[in-house]
Formats: structure tokens, C-alpha cells, sequence
């Protein structure tokens, strides 16, 4: 008997046994922080962050657990407040950013000047880089959250679009779709009806996977001091903000809120990634 | 003639995910049990796509990261590990892959064929073998400077038959090296399989071609949804068949176009969905009481032949 | 060899597509900054002492009170003459501008890129060939981490921990706006690349990492790789005969496809270190309403952006044998 290929075989019954329960758990786990922080933040007065000028600049303890800002404000909840308000932008956006590849996909099947225009449009888009096209697009529509809310979007639909063309053009060659144009069935129709379906779980992995693009992108552009106001406990500006006191040793200020923002950003990748394992297995057979 | 490789109830498996991330255990080869004597060519027969040539990468220690191994292989007495495999692999034991897929695209034919070279000394030594090898195949000096893609079906064919002869092996596994070429480079082909032959080198003839097997084969091993169930001698394939043991290489010899082409009905269980008695139940016209519950082992008759078959068991 | 006459053509081609784009992008940013509240020529008068004559030269500029159409095709002859207006910041032409800070930044973004092409890919490399151990789960890791982590943080963390901590550069600032290349002494220059040259290639090893450790683990389950090892290879040898010959290419074009993150991680890593380059051009531009170097600054890195792609596209289409000599022969 061989023994290292017996070894291996073990390891490996083993090691995949567990992977429908440690992706399932992944996806429920990571779900569950994500609503908690936004149930969380949705629940926080606003009054609560008030100023208090009696524990200014202190650094993180079991009353503060992030510390508190040069204004006696709780970093802990600011950062939850912040997170909350990132998510519902990056909620938006890339839902927005869906609909917006949907429809162009969908356009690009209709006929061939239509689809080399989609994939022309995708060029354009990928031509400017995105942060200068989210601040410029926020520009345009006067700055503010709805700014940079429609810049994100505007700019993270292009690969979610690519995708969906090349599954679509797919499905259309596909027999049930030539039977359907043979019965003299309308495109709308047949999109809606025969390739909509087919393509849902793809649109919703696509779009929990723009999240976390958004998020990050939303929180760039704040940083640099465009769109939400400087009142506004958004994670971008409370990071900005924590900028003008790095040299006086407050690194309390910029470590936890961009820690937080991190581990969020990692969770909605973790839970997008292990939804789509769920649905193409194909992927977790390697 | 002495025992070059025995194979005894070798198993492959590859555990899959399915939707939803249900995993399942997905058979491929199971229980195949097989030899090859020196200078023997043993051919194993079964329909493209079986999973045949597994067994090749199995011998060789080359299965995927995700396949599972059981069974014993012997290699000149010596059990066969996969350091011993680490060791024999381009060495005492040759493949002759499938097709020129096999050729890294990107480099040019004799400098894969040569392999790594530790000084130049040895790759001089190395060069000049391949060209003299290469000569023997009839490819000239502009193919050492080729890129895969630029060979032709016949040449490829040549190309990858040279590379095994490079180190002298004792040990040939040649892989289906015959669909896609004309009669002529089939002819020439196998004719190279029976010098090797000559040469005291065993071959193990893996191929869903009859013809091809029948031809230069002396043994032949009939493949079935994953089962071995006959070693047949090339012999036997001959009158009525009478000599042949399984119904199902029965209906195999009698399906050849000489033999009056009579085809019997149903197809082979695909993987996983093999029966737990014999695999060949749904179709076998002989059937036993048992057949559907109990699976046949593998019998040897005599010193070359074995059946899996409820028959010829006493 | 490389054909001359094939790849004239595909150049043409190219500029030809690549001309379209601009016409597209330059018009693009213009109807945006025209749909924002901000006046190009009120921002301007606002900030300064602006005799009438010159008001209405910036009045003829872009076309007030004329309709959109006009103003646009008013704004791209200026634009294709090489007319790209006054910076209201700098108070010197954008061209000027332009092509002092864009020196600058691509230093900073050549030597990252350099740096996490080259330490992404040995990485990648590494982690394939070592699949499944720690030193794979390592690489993964951090790669994992740092693709989600939001560039200014960690630019943050860097200036933390390199300057406040250890001090052993300077807190940001320092070198005034404008006069990077005659006041300040080299070294001086150099301590100021250094962070955020370093920043930039810590956050950009990961996408080439994780992209050449797949790339290396689906070319180590090919056939060829198969055969290779069959034919008795093994080891590093392999790897380097089969596996980086086969990846090597995929992961160099990979990287010229990059310019559109590297650029935006410029931005804003510039604006952390206050590194006097085109980011934070662009973002003092875009807070200041400086609209003629805004949109200088779009169509530029657009351009920029498109030279990564085309300098892919190449490589892609005449460096692989099988390309390159397939056609031909064919």
C-alpha cells in the first residue's frame, strides 16, 4: 500500500467534508455582522455624539473602546455610525450599478450595432480612471451624498456587464431560445421570460460583489473631501479629519475607523465569494 | 519472460462538488487489476472518455491534486511508491501522451524533448540523441526549432513517440496514439509500438480502437464503465470468438464489421451511476441470480487470462 | 520575426480608436463640469483681480451664454489646437501644469509599479508552487487584506508608523507646492518618494499576486505541465521551464492594465503624503473649482490609462509565438 497516497486521501475527505458547512458558515456569519452594524448604526442618536470637552483626545479604553476625537466625541460611535452610512451609499450604488448592467447587457443582445456600441461604452468608461470620474460626476451633480452616490454607480457597472453579455450570448444560442424566436416571440419576451432567470443568480452575486468596491470608492472620494459634508460622521471624512492630528500621537483616530472599515469591506468580499462558490461549484472542485 | 509491471485493485476516485456544495465521490477506475511482461504489448480497451488514462497517470504519479488512490502496483518486484514513481518517470518508464496539447506551446520541440540539462556536456549528448532519433521518425532539422502549433497531425505524432525513446526506457505507456491519423500514420505509428516490442520494452496500448489493439497487441484488457472485465490473448479474437469469455467482449468481437456488425442495445453506466451488482447486468443476455446484487471479481483462468463474470466461477 | 507592415497597421488602428475615445472623453468631462453649478469664469474672477478685457478673453474662452452645442465645439478647437486654458490655481498654463506634476507622479507610479510587478508576481509564483501550505496561505492572506483595504488607510498606517514612530521620514509636507525640481536638494526629493513610492507597492503586489498564483495553478494542471513531469521533471526546474514561461506574459500585460487603479491609488496617496504630483493637482483642482486643470488632468490620465491598454495589446498580439507566427503562416 502506498502510504503518503493514503495520506493524502484522508486529508482530503476530510478537509472537504467540512466545505459546505465552513461555506455556509462563512456567508451566515459574515450576513450577520453586516446587519448588525447597519441595525446598529440606524439605532444611534445623532445626539448621542455629542461633544464633551472632558475627555478630549483619549486614547482607547473600556469606556472609549476607539478613544475619543479632539472634540470629546466616542470614536466607537462615530465609526458605527459612519460604517452604517457607507453601507446604505454602497447598498445604493451598487444596486443602481446592477440595474444599469442589466440594462446594457440586455441592450447589447437586441442586435450587433447595439452590442459593439455596449462594449465601446464599456471602453469609455474603463478610459478615465475611477476616482477622477466619481469626483468628477459628483461635481457635476453639486457634490453631496446623491454625487457620489450616482458617480460609484456610474463606474463599478462595467465588469458586472461584461459578464452578463458573454452569458447572455450564450443563452441565446441556446435550442429553447431559437424555438421561442421560431414561434415568433418578441426579444423582450424571450429576455424576460427565458434569459432573466437564467441570469439572476449572477446578478445578485455581481451586485453583493460591487459592495464592497463601492464602499471603498465611496470612502475614497470622501477622504478627499468631496461629496458629504465635513459634518457628516462618514468614514472617509473621519479619516480625513484624523489626518491634522497623526502628528500629536492620536493614532487611535485613524487606526479603528479604518480597521472597521476593512474587516466590512473583507466580509461582504467573504460572503460574495462563498455565494457564488455556492451557486458555480465548479469553482470549489479545484 | 519476467513480470515488468503487476497492477493489482487499483482504485480511482475524484470527490466533486455539485450544486449547492454537496460533495459526492465520483468512481473512475475501480478494482483494476492488470500486468505486463518485458517485450509484451497489453492493450486496454474501452470507450473514449472512460477515464483510461487515468490508469497512465496513476502509474506514473501524476493524477490530479484532487484524485484519490488505492491498490497495489509492483515495478519489477519492488513496490511501486511514488518515490520509486518520482524516480522511474522519464526514466525506466515512458508515456506517449494523447496529442500535441501535450507540448508546452511556448517552447520550442527539441528543447522539451531533451528536457533539462545539468551541464552542457549533457546537453550536447542529449541533442545529439534527439536528432538521431528524431532522424529515425523521418523529422528533419527544422522541426528541432518548431513550436507545437506549427507541427502537423503526423509529425506531432512523431514528435511525442520520439520523446519517449529518449532515455531508454523499459516501460512504454502510450496513450490513445492513434484517432485522428490516416491509416498510414496509424500503420506507422503501431509499427513503432512493435519495435519498441522488439526491443524487450513492454507497452501498455491504452485505446477505445479495436483495430489498433487487435493489430499489435498480445494481450487485451477490456475496459467497462470503470471495471476491467476480461484479459483476453489476442488469439482469442478470433473464428466465432468462441474463446472469449465475457458476453460483453462476446458482443464487442461480434459487433466488428467482418464478424457481421451485430450490435447490442444499451450503452455503458456512466460514472456514478453504476449498479452494485455487475456493471454489465442490464445488458448481458446470460444472467445469473445474483448479477444484480453481487459484483463479480476478477478470476484468472490461466497465466494470461482473467474474467469478471458469475460464469466461470466454481 | 515581428512583422513591420502588420504591426503599422494595428497601430493605426489603434490611434485611429484611441482619437475617437479622446473626442469622446474630452467632450464627456465637458458636459459634466457643465451640468455642476461651478462657472469657470466666476470661479476665476472670484479668486482674483481680473481686468474686463481679460474677462471677456475667459468669457470668449468658453463660450458663456452660447448654447451647449457651441460651447463644446468652441471648447474641443481649443483643445485640439492645444489651447487648454489657465490653471486658477497655478496661474499658469494647464499644459505647464500638467507636465511638471505628471513628471512627478510617474516616478512615484513607475517605481511602484516596477517594484509590484515584479514582487506581486514572485510572490504569486511562490504561492502557486507552494499551493496549500503556510507559505501559500500566507500570500493569500495578505493579499486578501490588502485588496480591501482602502488605499489612504494604509497610507495613513505607513506615515504612523515610518514617520511619527520610528521618524525616519519626514511627516508629509515639506517640499512647497511648485518647486520640486530646482529648490530642493535630491535626497531631500528622494525621502519624499520613498513612503509613498513604498505605500503604492505594497497595495499593488496583491492583484498581480493572487492573478500569477491562479494563472500558475491552472497552467500546473495543463497537459504540457502534465507531460513534463512524466518526462521526469520536477521541482523548481519545472516550474521555470513550464510554468513562468507560460505565465510570464499574461501577468506583464495584467500589469500595463493597471494604470487605471494605479493612477487612482496615486491620487490618493499623494494627497496622504502631500506629494506635489498630478493627484493632488487633480483633487486641489476639483475642491477649488479650477476647471480648465480638471479637465486637462481627465483627458490626460484617459491618455495615460490608454497606453497601459495599448502597450497590453501589443505584447498580447506579438509576443506570443503562437500569435505572432500563427497568422503569419496562416
Amino acid at each position: 500500500m502506498d502510504k503518503s497516497v493514503n495520506k493524502t486521501n484522508k486529508f482530503d475527505i476530510l478537509g472537504s467534508m467540512n466545505l459546505r458547512t465552513k461555506t455556509l458558515l462563512a456567508i451566515g456569519l459574515s450576513v450577520f455582522i453586516l446587519v448588525l452594524v447597519v441595525i446598529i448604526s440606524f439605532f444611534i442618536d445623532p445626539s448621542s455624539i455629542t461633544t464633551d470637552w472632558s475627555v478630549m483626545n483619549k486614547p482607547p479604553s473600556l469606556e472609549h473602546l476607539f478613544g475619543t476625537d479632539w472634540m470629546g466625541r466616542d470614536m466607537f460611535t462615530r465609526t458605527l455610525k459612519g460604517l452604517g452610512l457607507s453601507v446604505q451609499i454602497g447598498f445604493f450604488a451598487s444596486v443602481l450599478s446592477s440595474i444599469i448592467a442589466v440594462a446594457l447587457a440586455f441592450l447589447s443582445s437586441f442586435n450587433k450595432y447595439l452590442d459593439s456600441f455596449v462594449s465601446w461604452l464599456i471602453d469609455v468608461f474603463l478610459s478615465i480612471p475611477h476616482l477622477l470620474l466619481i469626483v468628477l460626476i459628483s461635481i457635476a451633480l453639486g457634490g453631496g451624498a446623491f454625487g457620489v452616490l450616482v458617480g460609484v454607480a456610474f463606474t463599478h457597472w462595467t465588469s458586472l456587464a461584461r459578464v452578463l453579455r458573454a452569458e447572455i450570448k450564450r443563452i441565446k444560442t441556446s435550442e429553447f431560445v431559437t424555438i421561442s424566436e421560431e414561434l415568433g416571440k418578441s426579444k423582450f419576451w424571450i429576455a424576460r421570460k427565458q434569459i432573466l432567470p437564467l441570469v439572476f443568480s449572477q446578478v445578485i452575486v455581481g451586485t453583493i460583489l460591487i459592495f464592497p468596491h463601492a464602499i471603498m470608492h465611496e470612502a475614497s472620494v470622501t477622504f478627499l473631501g468631496f461629496g458629504l459634508s465635513p459634518h457628516e460622521p462618514a468614514i472617509g471624512i473621519i479619516l480625513s479629519e484624523s489626518m491634522k492630528y497623526l502628528a500629536t500621537g492620536n493614532w487611535w483616530l485613524a487606526l479603528f475607523p479604518g480597521l472597521s472599515l476593512l474587516i466590512l469591506v473583507l466580509l461582504f468580499d467573504i460572503a460574495g465569494e462563498n455565494i457564488k462558490k455556492m451557486l458555480d461549484p465548479a469553482s470549489a472542485n479545484d | 519472460m519476467n513480470d515488468l509491471i503487476n497492477v493489482s485493485n487499483i482504485s480511482i476516485s475524484f470527490t466533486q462538488y455539485v450544486k449547492g456544495l454537496n460533495q459526492r465521490e465520483l468512481k473512475v477506475i475501480t478494482d483494476l487489476t492488470l500486468d505486463i511482461k518485458e517485450g509484451e504489448i497489453v492493450a486496454v480497451l474501452g470507450s473514449s472518455g472512460s477515464g483510461k488514462s487515468l490508469l497512465a497517470h496513476a502509474i506514473l504519479g501524476i493524477l490530479p491534486h484532487n484524485a484519490n488512490l488505492s491498490g497495489t502496483m509492483m515495478y519489477k518486484g519492488e513496490v511501486l511508491n511514488s518515490e520509486l514513481k518520482e524516480k522511474l518517470r522519464g526514466d525506466e518508464i515512458a508515456l506517449i501522451p494523447q496529442s500535441v496539447n501535450f507540448l508546452d506551446p511556448l517552447m520550442k520541440v527539441s528543447d522539451q524533448v531533451i528536457g533539462e540539462c545539468k551541464d552542457e556536456a549533457e546537453e550536447k549528448e542529449k541533442r545529439a540523441k534527439q536528432r538521431a532519433i528524431f532522424e529515425k521518425y523521418g523529422l528533419s532539422e527544422e522541426v528541432d526549432d518548431m513550436y507545437p502549433f506549427q507541427l502537423s497531425g503526423g509529425m506531432a505524432r512523431r514528435v511525442l513517440v520520439s520523446t519517449a525513446l529518449l532515455s531508454n526506457p523499459k516501460l512504454v505507456i502510450a496513450d490513445e496514439p492513434t484517432p485522428g491519423l490516416d491509416e498510414k500514420s496509424v500503420e506507422e505509428t503501431l509499427n513503432h509500438l512493435r519495435q519498441m516490442a522488439e526491443d524487450n520494452v513492454g507497452v501498455l496500448l491504452i485505446t477505445h480502437d479495436i483495430d489498433a489493439a487487435l493489430k499489435v497487441a498480445n494481450r487485451i484488457a477490456i475496459f467497462y464503465s470503470g471495471y476491467v472485465i476480461e484479459v483476453a490473448n489476442v488469439d482469442d479474437f478470433s473464428g466465432e470468438g468462441e474463446n472469449l469469455l465475457h458476453p460483453y467482449t462476446k458482443s464487442l468481437y461480434n459487433a466488428l464489421p467482418e464478424n457481421g456488425f451485430n450490435l447490442t442495445l444499451g450503452h455503458q453506466p456512466l460514472h456514478g451511476e453504476i449498479p452494485s451488482g455487475c456493471p454489465y447486468y442490464d445488458r448481458c443476455d446470460h444472467r445469473l441470480e445474483n448479477c444484480d446484487k453481487i459484483r463479480p471479481n476478477l478470476i484468472s483462468i490461466d497465466e494470461n487470462k482473467k474474467v469478471r463474470c458469475f460464469k466461470y466461477e466454481r | 520575426m515581428i512583422d513591420k507592415k502588420k504591426i503599422a497597421k494595428f497601430l493605426g488602428y489603434k490611434i485611429v480608436r484611441f482619437a475617437i475615445l479622446l473626442v469622446v472623453v474630452i467632450l464627456l468631462s465637458f458636459i459634466l463640469i457643465d451640468m455642476s453649478p461651478i462657472n469657470p469664469v466666476n470661479a476665476y474672477i472670484s479668486n482674483m483681480v481680473v481686468g474686463p478685457e481679460k474677462i471677456a478673453k475667459l468669457e470668449a474662452y468658453w463660450g458663456v451664454n452660447q448654447p451647449i452645442t457651441v460651447k463644446l465645439m468652441n471648447w474641443l478647437g481649443n483643445i485640439l489646437t492645444g489651447d487648454f486654458g489657465t490653471s486658477l490655481i497655478y496661474r499658469t498654463p494647464v499644459l505647464q501644469v500638467i507636465s511638471e506634476k505628471f513628471t512627478a507622479s510617474l516616478i512615484l507610479m513607475l517605481s511602484s509599479w516596477v517594484i509590484s510587478g515584479v514582487l506581486g508576481f514572485i510572490l504569486g509564483v511562490l504561492a502557486g508552487f507552494k499551493r496549500d501550505t503556510w507559505v501559500d496561505k500566507a500570500v493569500k492572506v495578505y493579499c486578501y487584506i490588502l485588496q480591501s483595504a482602502p488605499t489612504f488607510w494604509i497610507a495613513l498606517l505607513v506615515v504612523m508608523i515610518f514617520s511619527i514612530w520610528l521618524g525616519w521620514f519626514p511627516v508629509s509636507g515639506g517640499v512647497p507646492i511648485g518647486a520640486l525640481s530646482n529648490t530642493v536638494s535630491f535626497w531631500d526629493w528622494l525621502r519624499h518618494l520613498i513612503l509613498p513610492a513604498f505605500t503604492l507597492s505594497i497595495l499593488g503586489v496583491a492583484s498581480i499576486a493572487l492573478y500569477t498564483r491562479d494563472k500558475l495553478i491552472e497552467v500546473m494542471s495543463t497537459d504540457y505541465f502534465l507531460f513534463a513531469q512524466a518526462r521526469g521533471e520536477s521541482g523548481w526546474t519545472l516550474i521555470k521551464r513550464h510554468g513562468i514561461r507560460n505565465i510570464l506574459l499574461p501577468a506583464i500585460t495584467l500589469q500595463f492594465l493597471s494604470f487605471s487603479e494605479l493612477f487612482g491609488g496615486t491620487v490618493l496617496v499623494e494627497q496622504v503624503f502631500m506629494y506635489p504630483g498630478i493627484g493632488q493637482a487633480a483633487v486641489s483642482a476639483g475642491l477649488r473649482s479650477d476647471v480648465p486643470l480638471l479637465l486637462g488632468i481627465v483627458i490626460f490620465s484617459a491618455i495615460f490609462v490608454y497606453v497601459g491598454n495599448l502597450i497590453a495589446d501589443v505584447l498580447y498580439n506579438f509576443v506570443d509565438p503562437r500569435i505572432r507566427e500563427g497568422e503569419e503562416s496562416g
